[in-house]
């Protein structure tokens, strides 16, 4: 992937200085929310699959991390503001977390994108969500692959379990980002890691920096766990109706493989998550019981925010 | 209680929801027709409302118990 289309002072500062394009100084402030999510995007990349034309010591470089320590500071702080201004913030006994992830799903209100494209959404549209998705379907998984050697013996052992059929069970074929990248090719649509981080809306790129800030730091390997979790319990159904719905349009073939893997695949995933992973993890180790839920409640709100905005760019009530 | 031995059964009733089985390399179904199994766990619907039998889709989650 090449570096981003900067967004911003901030965004522009980053970028030049991952070319190599000899910047010095301190970095300016972020110029808006935009910017800011895309500068800290950009960070974390730095950690997964980097950049073909930026510095791959960036990874480590001190003054960068102090950029990313502030970008994820002000992301973390935003996410449990939001958290604790809900009535589900109390403290949860870890027996009782299985339970409460079921009730914070079960309590989602959010908008659902599968509904519109199931019924409603026109070609176009769904190509512009699967251009969105790309951005975290392109690495799914990724991020939770992070926290492996930061559980315990049970919660460790599951979501080996479940990142192994994720990554395809052992054949590469079936890896779930190729899927995806499979579909978008067999939908017109550029196939390659990243090739649509220009276009993603600031709520996207939020919603991916909130799973790569829980992944990337063992502290928040609750939270990461807990993201997963209500990722997978909301998947199955909706994916159901993403395979309708690109079956109205025409679309049927790898992308609808794609999401029709999904239906079956999370149908099993949503309980390892839920029991094996979230469930030990809170008994082995009870002060991660509330940021599991913290990691659940954020997943359902960003992807909410995301529908949100999405929906009403495409002029839909 | 440092190195335990872990209750890991190979089947799990989930309640209200499927059946986990572990490590299988063949399910048939109702039908007779044998669905080879590439994953390590898989689950199998009890509601049989599903509609991918013999497989749960997650559909028993919207009927009401
Ligand atoms: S048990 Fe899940 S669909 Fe039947
Ligand atoms: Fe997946
Ligand atoms: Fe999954």
């Amino acid at each position: 992937m090449r570096l981003p289309k900067p967004r911003g002072p901030l965004s522009e500062w980053l970028v030049a200085r991952l070319a190599g394009a000899g910047v010095t100084g301190a970095a300016p402030d972020a110029g808006s929310w935009d910017d800011e999510c895309l500068s800290l995007w950009t960070l974390h990349e730095l950690s997964f699959r980097g950049f073909e034309d930026g510095d791959d010591r960036a990874e480590w470089d001190p003054a960068l991390l102090g950029v990313r320590h502030e970008l994820e500071t002000a992301l973390e702080g935003r996410l449990r503001a939001r958290w604790t201004r809900t009535d589900r913030a109390g403290a949860v006994a870890p027996h009782e977390v299985p339970a409460a992830l079921e009730a914070l799903v079960a309590a989602d209100d959010g908008p659902s994108i599968a509904d519109h494209v199931r019924r409603h959404a026109d070609r176009d549209q769904v190509l512009e969500l699967l251009r969105q998705r790309s951005v975290y379907h392109l690495k799914e998984s990724d991020p939770s692959a992070f926290v492996v050697p930061r559980l315990p013996v049970r919660a460790k052992a599951a979501l080996m379990a479940l990142q192994f059929d994720e990554y395809g069970d052992g054949d590469p074929n079936r890896l779930h980002s190729h899927l995806f990248a499979r579909g978008l090719e067999a939908v017109g649509l550029r196939a390659e890691y990243g090739a649509y981080v220009d276009d993603a809306m600031t709520e996207n790129l939020e919603m991916n920096n909130a799973g790569s800030l829980f992944g990337l730091h063992r502290r928040l390997r609750g939270a990461a766990m807990g993201h997963l979790a209500a990722f997978e319990m909301t998947s199955s159904l909706p994916s159901r109706k993403m395979v309708q719905g690109l079956d109205r349009l025409g679309l049927a073939g790898p992308m609808s493989d794609y999401y029709d893997e999904h239906v079956e695949a999370d149908a099993i995933h949503e309980h390892l998550a839920l029991r094996d992973i979230c469930g030990t993890l809170a008994e082995d180790e009870p002060d991660q019981a509330g940021e599991i839920l913290f990691g659940a409640w954020t997943c359902l709100d960003v992807e909410a925010r995301f529908a949100t905005a999405f929906l009403s760019g495409s002029e839909v009530a | 209680m440092s190195a335990p031995e872990f209750d890991h059964p190979d089947v799990v009733l989930v309640p209200h929801g499927p059946m986990l089985l572990r490590g299988v390399g063949s399910v048939q179904d109702a039908d007779g027709t044998v669905h080879p199994v590439e994953r390590p766990v898989v689950a199998l619907c009890r509601c049989e409302k599903s509609s991918r039998l013999p497989w749960c889709d997650g559909t028993h989650k919207v009927i009401p118990r």
